[in-house]
C-alpha cells in the first residue's frame, strides 16, 4: 500500500483491515473514537461494525464473535474498560477461539478524561497480555501481531495506545487489506463457556498455566528487547521509549518494553549486568515494579524514589529533566521556556447556538438554590455557567442526584445527562431512583447524537454506525416504562416553554424527567439547517450585560454595548433574554 | 537530537489548523521525507485554543519541546502570544492580524491585551503579520484563510513550493482547488516580502 501521512487511529484502523478483522464493536471515547469512525465509513467493508450502547455491551458482543471463530476488535477509552471490566476478567478464563483485540486508549494528562488510570494495570489484574506501542508505526505493526498472539494463546489481547499515539500523526508504511467476514459458528462447550464454579476453577488454573510461555513468547516476538551498551541502563515503555531514544547518551544500555507480562528471568539477566537503572514510563509504575522485583541490590531510579512523576504525560522536556536528575545527562537540552503570563484563557466552550446553554439558563432561573449533578459529554462545560456541581463517570448524574436526595439535603436536586450517556448507563439510575422514591428532577439534554467524541450515532439518532436506518428509541416511553409519571418534552431554544415546564416540575414530588430536545448545532449545520443570524440594535442596547452573562461565544461587549459576531447560528435564545428587545434578526428593523 | 524542522500551527478550534498541518505532512510524503505531528481532538476542540505540532524530518516523538520551534504559524494574535515560548530565539512568527477575544474576557471581565500590544510583544521574534482574512476573500473564499497562511509561511519552510501546492491540491475539496491555489500564491507572494 505504500506510505501515508496518517493519524495514529487511522493507522490502527488500517492495520485491522490488513489483519482481516471480521467483527468490530466499541463505544466512542477520546482518544479512541476515530478507529471505528474510520472503519465504519469504508466503502467496501468486509467486516461487521457497530457502535454499541456501552463498553460492557461492546466487549460481550466482540467476545461472542471471537468464540464463534471470527476475528474481533473492541475499542474504548481507558475508563470504558472499567465498564467492560466484568466481561474482561472472566473472558481471560473462557479464552477465545479467534483473535480478540481490546483497544483501551489511555489519556495521560487527562486531556479529555476524568482520570489518568493505566490500562496496563487491568492486563496485570486480568492476566491477559497487553501491547503498548511507542510510535504510530509500531501501533500499526502491533495489530496483526495482537490478533495472532490472541489466537496462539487463546486469550484476549489488550492494546493500549495513549493520546500521543492515537492523536499524533506520522508517515506510516501500510500493508495490503485482507478481506474479513468469515462466517462464525458457535461450538457448544459448557466447560469452556459456562463458568459455574466447577468449570471456572479449572479455567483459572489453565489461565495461570499459560503465563510462563506467554512471557517468553513476548520476548521472542520482539516486543521486548534491549541493547547492551554500558554499565548503566534505561528501561522505557510506550511513548517514553521514543523520547529516550531521542536523548539516549552514548555508553548507556537501553531496554524497550512493548508488551506485558514481562519475562522476569530475561529481565533479571539484563538488570544484573548493570550498576544503575533508570525506568521511564507513563502513569503507573508497572515496569518499575517488575524491575524492582528482580533487581537484587542494583539501584533502581524511577517514580518510587522521586526521579519521575506518577502523574501527567511524558514529553521530551520531562524525560530530559529526569535523565538529568538521575545523572544520565549533564544538562537538560530543553529548558522549559517561560510562557507569557496573565493572558485571558481560552478553554473549550459550548458552541454558539448550543442547545444546552438554553437548558442550563432555564434550570438556573427556576432552581436558584439547588444541587446540580451532571454527567459526561459536551454539557460538562456547563461548569462555566455554574450548573454542574458533580461529574464522576458515565451515567452518574441520576444516581448522584438520588443519593443526595436520600441523604436528606433539603435543596432541590436537578441533574443533567445527555442522550447517549443516558442510554449508556443512565437508565439503571433512573429505574433505581423511581423504585426507591427519590425526589429529583432529571433533565435529559437530548441532541440526538454522541457529540463530544465526534458525532457518532446512537440508538436515539435513527441510524446505525454504517448509516443504515434504525428505529430511534423513544426516550419518553423509556422513562415512562421505568415508572416516571412526570415526563415532559420541550425545545430548549424556547426559553419560556422550558421555564414553564421546569416550574411545573419544581412543584411535583418524586422523579420528574424533562427531555430538552434539539439537534446539535454542528449536526444541524452539516445537514443544511439555516437560521437567520441575529444582531444587536446598538441604539436600543442599554449595555446591561444580560446577554453577556448567557456566555455565548457569538456575543461580545465593547464600548458599553453588546455586539453579535459571525459565530451566531440563529438560535434566538439571546433575543428572548434581552430585557429591552435590542437583539433582532438580521435584516429586520 | 533529531535535527528536525519544527513548526507549530496554532489557532482557535474550527479555524482549520488541522488541514494546514495535514498539508505540511502530505508535502513531506511527496518529498519522501519523514514527518511526525500531534494535534488537539475531543473536548479541547470546542472553540478552545488548539495546537498542531509538525516536525519535518522528525524521527522520534511528535511533540515540539518549548524553545525549540523554528516557525510559529498562528491564525490569531492572542494565540500567537500564548504559544510564543515554543519558538527558538531565532524562530519566526507568521500571524494573521486578527484577534478573537475569548468569551472569558466578557463573562469574567478579564483584562485582555490589544492588537498593538500583542504585536509589540511578538516583535521579539522575526515577525510577519498581515491580514490573511482579507487575502482569503480576495482569493475567493474566507475559508481559504488557512492556505493563505501556509503560503505566507512557505518561504521559511524547507519544503519545495511545488510539493506544498501538490499537497494543497490533494487535500482541499475538489471544487475549491482554484480558490486555494490563488490563496497559496497570494500568501506566498506576501510572505516573500517579510
Amino acid at each position: 500500500m505504500g506510505r501515508k501521512y496518517l493519524l495514529g487511529n487511522e493507522a490502527i484502523a488500517h492495520a485491522c483491515i490488513e489483519s482481516g478483522v471480521d467483527f468490530v464493536s466499541g463505544y466512542p471515547g477520546t482518544p479512541s473514537s476515530e478507529v471505528i469512525d474510520v472503519l465504519r465509513v469504508q466503502p467496501d467493508r468486509s467486516y461487521y461494525v457497530e457502535w454499541s450502547v456501552n463498553e460492557k455491551v461492546a466487549l460481550e458482543n466482540a467476545l461472542a464473535a471471537a468464540w464463534c471463530g471470527v476475528r474481533a476488535l473492541c475499542t474504548m477509552k481507558h475508563v470504558g474498560l472499567n465498564v467492560a471490566a466484568d466481561p474482561l476478567m472472566t473472558s481471560a478464563y473462557t479464552g477465545v477461539t479467534a483473535g480478540l483485540v481490546i483497544m483501551s486508549a489511555d489519556d495521560p494528562f487527562a486531556h479529555s478524561s476524568q482520570n489518568e488510570q493505566d490500562t496496563r494495570c487491568y492486563a496485570h489484574f486480568s492476566r491477559v497480555p497487553c501491547l503498548d506501542p511507542a510510535s504510530i508505526q509500531e501501533a500499526h505493526d502491533m495489530i496483526p501481531e495482537a490478533f495472532s498472539l490472541s489466537e496462539e494463546f487463546g486469550l484476549p489481547v489488550l492494546f493500549r495506545p495513549t493520546t500521543r499515539i492515537c492523536h499524533s500523526k506520522g508517515d506510516v508504511e501500510l500493508g495490503e487489506p485482507v478481506a474479513g467476514l468469515r462466517k462464525g459458528e458457535f461450538h457448544k462447550d459448557p466447560r469452556q463457556y459456562v463458568v459455574i464454579p466447577a468449570h471456572t476453577r479449572v479455567l483459572h488454573k489453565k489461565l495461570n498455566g499459560k503465563q510462563p510461555a506467554l512471557r517468553k513468547r513476548l520476548v521472542e516476538r520482539g516486543f521486548n528487547h534491549y541493547k547492551l551498551q554500558g554499565k548503566t541502563a534505561i528501561i522505557a515503555s510506550g511513548i517514553g521509549a521514543t523520547y529516550v531514544q531521542e536523548l539516549l547518551p552514548e555508553g548507556v544500555s537501553f531496554m524497550k518494553i512493548g508488551a506485558y507480562p514481562i519475562d522476569e528471568e530475561w529481565l533479571g539477566e539484563f538488570v544484573k549486568k548493570h550498576e544503575k537503572i533508570l525506568v521511564i514510563e507513563e502513569l503507573a509504575p508497572e515496569v518499575e515494579e517488575t524491575v524492582r522485583q528482580v533487581a537484587g541490590c542494583v539501584p533502581i531510579l524511577g517514580k518510587k524514589n522521586g526521579y519521575a512523576s506518577y502523574e501527567g504525560e511524558l514529553s521530551l522536556t520531562a524525560v530530559a529533566a529526569t535523565l538529568e536528575k538521575a545523572g544520565f545527562l549533564k544538562k537538560n537540552p530543553f529548558p522549559s521556556g517561560d510562557s507569557v503570563q496573565n493572558l485571558p484563557p481560552r478553554p473549550p466552550i459550548l458552541c454558539a447556538g448550543c442547545l444546552h446553554r438554553g437548558s442550563f439558563y432555564a434550570i438556573k432561573k427556576v432552581f436558584k438554590d439547588a444541587v446540580y449533578p451532571s454527567d459526561i459529554g459536551c454539557y460538562t462545560l456547563g461548569l462555566q455557567l455554574g450548573v454542574v456541581d458533580t461529574t464522576i463517570c458515565m451515567g452518574a448524574s441520576i444516581t448522584v442526584a438520588s443519593g443526595i436526595s436520600h441523604a436528606g439535603d433539603p435543596r432541590d436536586v436537578v441533574c443533567t445527562i445527555g442522550d447517549s450517556t443516558f442510554l449508556h448507563t443512565g437508565i439503571q439510575g433512573l429505574l433505581n431512583a423511581v423504585y426507591n422514591g427519590a425526589n429529583i428532577t432529571v433533565v435529559i439534554l437530548d441532541n440526538r447524537i454522541t457529540a463530544m467524541t465526534g458525532h457518532q450515532p446512537n440508538p436515539n439518532t435513527g441510524m446505525t454506525a454504517c448509516g443504515v436506518e434504525s428505529p430511534p428509541v423513544s426516550l419518553d416511553a423509556l422513562c415512562r416504562a421505568c415508572g416516571v409519571r412526570y415526563v415532559e418534552n420541550v425545545d430548549p431554544y424556547d426559553i419560556t416553554g422550558m421555564i414553564n415546564v421546569l416550574q411545573e416540575a419544581k412543584k411535583q414530588k418524586g422523579v420528574k424527567v424533562i427531555i430538552a430536545k434539539q439537534m446539535c448545532v454542528i449536526t444541524a449545520r452539516r445537514v443544511g439547517v439555516k437560521r437567520g443570524r441575529y444582531r444587536v440594535d446598538s441604539e436600543m442596547c442599554t449595555g446591561c450585560g444580560t446577554c453577556i452573562r448567557f456566555g455565548c461565544p457569538a456575543i461580545e461587549f465593547a464600548d458599553e454595548k453588546a455586539r453579535i459576531n459571525d459565530l451566531c447560528s440563529g438560535c434566538a435564545v439571546c433575543a428572548q433574554l434581552c430585557p429591552v428587545g435590542a437583539i433582532v434578526r438580521e435584516g429586520k428593523k | 537530537m533529531s535535527g528536525s524542522f519544527d513548526i507549530l500551527v496554532v489557532g482557535i478550534g474550527g479555524q482549520g489548523t488541522i488541514l494546514a498541518s495535514n498539508i505540511l505532512g502530505e508535502a513531506c510524503l511527496i518529498e519522501g521525507r519523514q514527518v511526525k505531528g500531534a494535534e488537539t481532538h475531543g473536548m479541547a476542540q470546542r472553540g478552545g485554543s488548539v495546537e498542531s505540532h509538525i516536525r519535518i524530518d522528525g524521527m522520534f516523538g511528535p511533540l515540539i519541546p518549548p524553545g525549540n520551534a523554528d516557525l510559529l504559524i498562528s491564525f490569531d494574535l492572542l494565540e500567537a502570544l500564548r504559544y510564543s515560548h515554543y519558538l527558538k530565539n531565532v524562530g519566526k512568527i507568521v500571524v494573521n492580524r486578527h484577534l478573537v477575544l475569548p468569551t472569558s474576557v466578557f463573562t469574567q471581565n478579564l483584562p485582555a491585551p490589544t492588537q498593538d500590544e500583542i504585536i509589540e510583544e511578538l516583535k521579539r521574534h522575526t515577525l510577519c503579520v498581515f491580514d490573511a482574512d482579507k487575502m482569503a476573500e480576495e482569493a475567493g473564499s474566507p475559508l481559504s484563510q488557512n492556505v493563505v497562511m501556509l503560503g505566507a509561511a512557505s518561504p521559511s519552510i524547507p519544503l519545495k513550493p511545488e510539493s506544498l501546492i501538490d499537497a494543497v491540491k490533494r487535500l482541499v475539496p475538489k471544487k475549491t482547488i482554484n480558490i486555494n491555489m490563488k490563496a497559496f500564491e497570494l500568501g506566498r507572494k506576501y510572505g516573500g516580502t517579510c
